[in-house]
């Protein structure tokens, strides 16, 4: 965690060093915990751009398409609309970050809160101005009970959060695609898919903007309140000191069982409202397998572990991860670049933001040397 | 319909074999004290290099070998990002996970121009043990498979004797349960880790080849499907223990097989995908009411994995009324 990174440079810098003032002050600089992330996407590019070019492809034409098929005018709609979706799915993994666990159960979440919101948009007797809210909430209901199992499963049976939530997932999402083809399918129709929902439950675009929509103001007030209760609430405090040593926390008295429950109900809520988010945007329909294959959960994780969980930062690493996601299919539409190159810009970052400590290791051998 | 026979076990051996590899990868990390789940990725690129090495070589079990050492290579980064630079084993996990799904979709594009699944024509799979045919019952059982399935089995009972029954295994052991005392020994802890956490990579690029080259003969985006995962929860079921491991990869297998069959007289497929990982956690729910251990916190812990459940829980009431 860089938390402890830069304990451990304040705890270098106050030794008696030999660097010069000027010197020390780049020194903490460079070592500043929000350039991690921009190194990490430097160096990927870079990776990326030796893939390409071992694929025959050139670098220089797949990233201008890239950056052009995501922030051309024509395409920052969408885009935005995406941004909004994998900041939320980086929210739903970057809570129980704070505490040092892994929610690597988004989709199954996701696909959960979607089919909920579909259901209540296309069948709940509610009158008009109830649907959107209703659906949102249950939507976050259903993703944040899937979620919440794990929370006891770790703190009375140890075991890891990382694989209960990916393990209930699978089954989740073979339930949302049962119940989508044999029960609340749309008759008649040779896709996998529920009928359009009605006007009601449709969430209302931002001015006369197609695809983003109010869902962004929600995602954007959820990451305020992430940001402040992660900042100012005594609770976050003790996620956050979970994280940085769990049994330091646990001896101190901080209820572990409760927060780790706590924190994957919230996260598994916000993935839920996303997958009720994608259903009540166009193409206003549950369509099965489409709410995972774009892969915004993968993006929010990759976006969640760049920004170490912070909240500060997560939109700018979601923004990165966006371009990623959405420039894929505009490198693929121009510049004939397969679009699966993304999940490996993607997995390249992770990689080697976990890989940093390489770095440390060997100034620490250096000063064994020494 | 008969569902249970000797051909329901031979597909229950085919199911089981891919994950029983792989856990036993993981198994040889947790007994060395590393929590291991880059085991779907590797599993995944070891299926494709399998096919890869079997359309280009024309061998199958060239194509094997290649998908060995290669994922063996892949397992580098986890062992010396771990190991050695102490990196967290999670997140390098995490990334080269979803590395090998991003690059297995993206090569099969490159090289071969499909997408999605890639199945050439006269791609040369493993073949089955046809010369076992005639014998009575081992030729229902295994004559319909590659030999990398009963190979599978036979893999467990050797890992579990170099375990047991080796120094170089002890001492791998020693390294899971007591790091310094195998550091004072004059041994090194790093290099121990890193040759499980790349024996596990070769173990799971069989269990890649075995899935791609001889359950079938193709590759498809995402085949493991969460293979991997299922292997990280039988090493858990069965606390480490290969022999064990066997077992609970054997559940796994019916489980999977049974789903099949079910599928086969109507029931519908998300049946069949829902039923290995929900009967998966089911098990490690009731095994883990008994013996409430964790590998990666074993170390902290200090429990001595031998001790009987009940009289562990009996400590610990005790220990409460005291």
């Amino acid at each position: 965690m860089p938390e402890l990174k830069e304990t451990d440079a304040i705890a270098e810098e106050a030794l008696p060093s030999k660097s010069v003032l000027g010197r020390s002050v780049f020194r903490q600089l460079i070592r500043h915990p929000s350039l991690v992330p921009l190194g990490a996407v430097l160096l990927a590019v870079l990776i990326g751009s030796v893939i390409m070019l071992c694929a025959g492809i050139s670098p220089f034409v797949a990233y201008p398409a890239m950056v052009r098929g995501a922030l051309a005018v024509e395409n920052l709609d969408y885009t935005i609309s995406v941004f909004t979706l994998i900041c939320g799915m980086a929210l739903a993994f970057a809570l129980p970050l704070r505490m040092g666990e892994y929610n690597l159960g988004g989709n199954g979440q996701l696909v959960f809160g979607g089919i909920t919101a579909a259901a209540i948009g296309l069948y709940a007797p509610l009158p008009a101005w109830l649907v959107i809210p209703i659906a949102l909430l249950a939507g976050a209901v259903a993703g944040g009970l899937l979620a919440a199992v794990a929370g006891p499963l770790s703190s009375k049976l140890g075991i890891p959060i990382i694989i209960t939530t990916l393990l209930l997932s699978t089954p989740a999402v073979a339930l949302t695609s049962y119940l989508v083809r044999f029960q609340i399918g749309e008759a008649g129709s040779g896709q996998a898919q529920t009928a359009r929902l009605p006007e009601a439950a449709r969430l209302p675009g931002i001015g006369d903007l197609g695809y983003t929509n109010i869902g962004l103001i929600l995602i954007i007030v959820l990451l305020v309140a992430f940001w402040l209760f992660d900042s100012r609430s005594a609770l976050g405090y003790e996620l956050r000191v979970l994280g940085s040593n769990a049994r330091f926390g646990a001896y101190g008295g901080i209820g572990v069982s409760r927060l780790a429950t706590g924190s994957l109900a919230v996260a598994g809520a916000v993935a839920g409202l996303v997958g009720a988010m994608i259903v009540a945007a166009p193409p206003y329909r549950f369509i099965d397998g489409a709410l995972i294959s774009p892969g915004y959960t993968f993006a929010g994780v990759a976006a969640a572990l760049l920004a170490a969980g912070r909240p500060a930062l997560l939109p700018l690493t979601a923004a990165v991860f966006t371009i990623l996601q959405v420039g894929g299919s505009g490198m693929e539409r121009e510049a004939d670049v397969p679009r699966q190159l993304s999940d490996v810009l993607q997995a390249v970052v992770v990689t080697v933001l976990a890989l940093r400590t390489v770095v440390e290791a060997r100034r620490a051998r250096m000063r064994r040397d020494v | 319909m008969d569902l249970f026979n000797w051909a329901f076990v031979a597909a229950v051996l085919l199911a089981t074999a891919p994950v029983l590899y792989a856990a036993l990868g993981g198994a040889l990390c947790a007994q060395a004290g590393v929590f291991n789940i880059a085991l779907e990725g590797q599993m995944l690129w070891g299926a494709f290099a399998a096919v890869a090495g079997s359309y280009y070589t024309g061998s199958a079990w060239l194509g094997v070998l290649i998908a060995v050492l290669s994922t063996a290579l892949f397992a580098v980064v986890l062992a010396v990002g771990s190991a050695r630079w102490k990196a967290d084993p999670i997140v390098i996990a995490i990334g080269t996970n979803l590395f090998a799904l991003g690059v297995t979709g993206f090569l099969i594009r490159v090289l071969f121009d499909v997408n999605g699944s890639f199945a050439p024509q006269g791609l040369a799979g493993l073949g089955t043990l046809t010369f076992l045919a005639d014998v009575p019952i081992l030729g229902e059982v295994f004559g319909r498979n590659s030999a990398l399935v009963p190979l599978a089995l036979l893999t467990a009972v050797a890992v579990a004797w170099w375990l047991g029954r080796t120094p170089a295994g002890l001492r791998l052991r020693g390294v899971g349960e007591h790091p310094e005392a195998v550091a004072a020994l004059g041994l090194s802890v790093e290099r121990y880790r890193i040759a499980a956490i790349i024996a596990a990579g070769a173990l799971c690029g069989l269990a890649g080849a075995q899935l791609s080259l001889g359950n079938v003969s193709l590759f498809t985006e995402n085949m493991t499907a969460g293979r991997g995962w299922i292997a990280v929860a039988a090493v858990m079921i069965a606390v480490n223990r290969p022999l064990r491991v066997a077992v609970a990869c054997l559940g796994f297998g019916a489980a999977e097989a049974f789903g099949f069959r079910l599928q086969g007289i109507g029931a519908p497929q998300q049946l069949a995908d829902a039923a290995p990982y929900v009967i998966t956690l089911i098990v490690l729910v009731m095994a883990r009411g008994r013996t409430a251990m964790f590998p990666a916190r074993v170390a902290a812990e200090k429990t001595p994995a031998d001790k009987d459940p009940a009289e562990k829980a009996s400590a610990e009431k005790v220990d409460t009324q005291r």
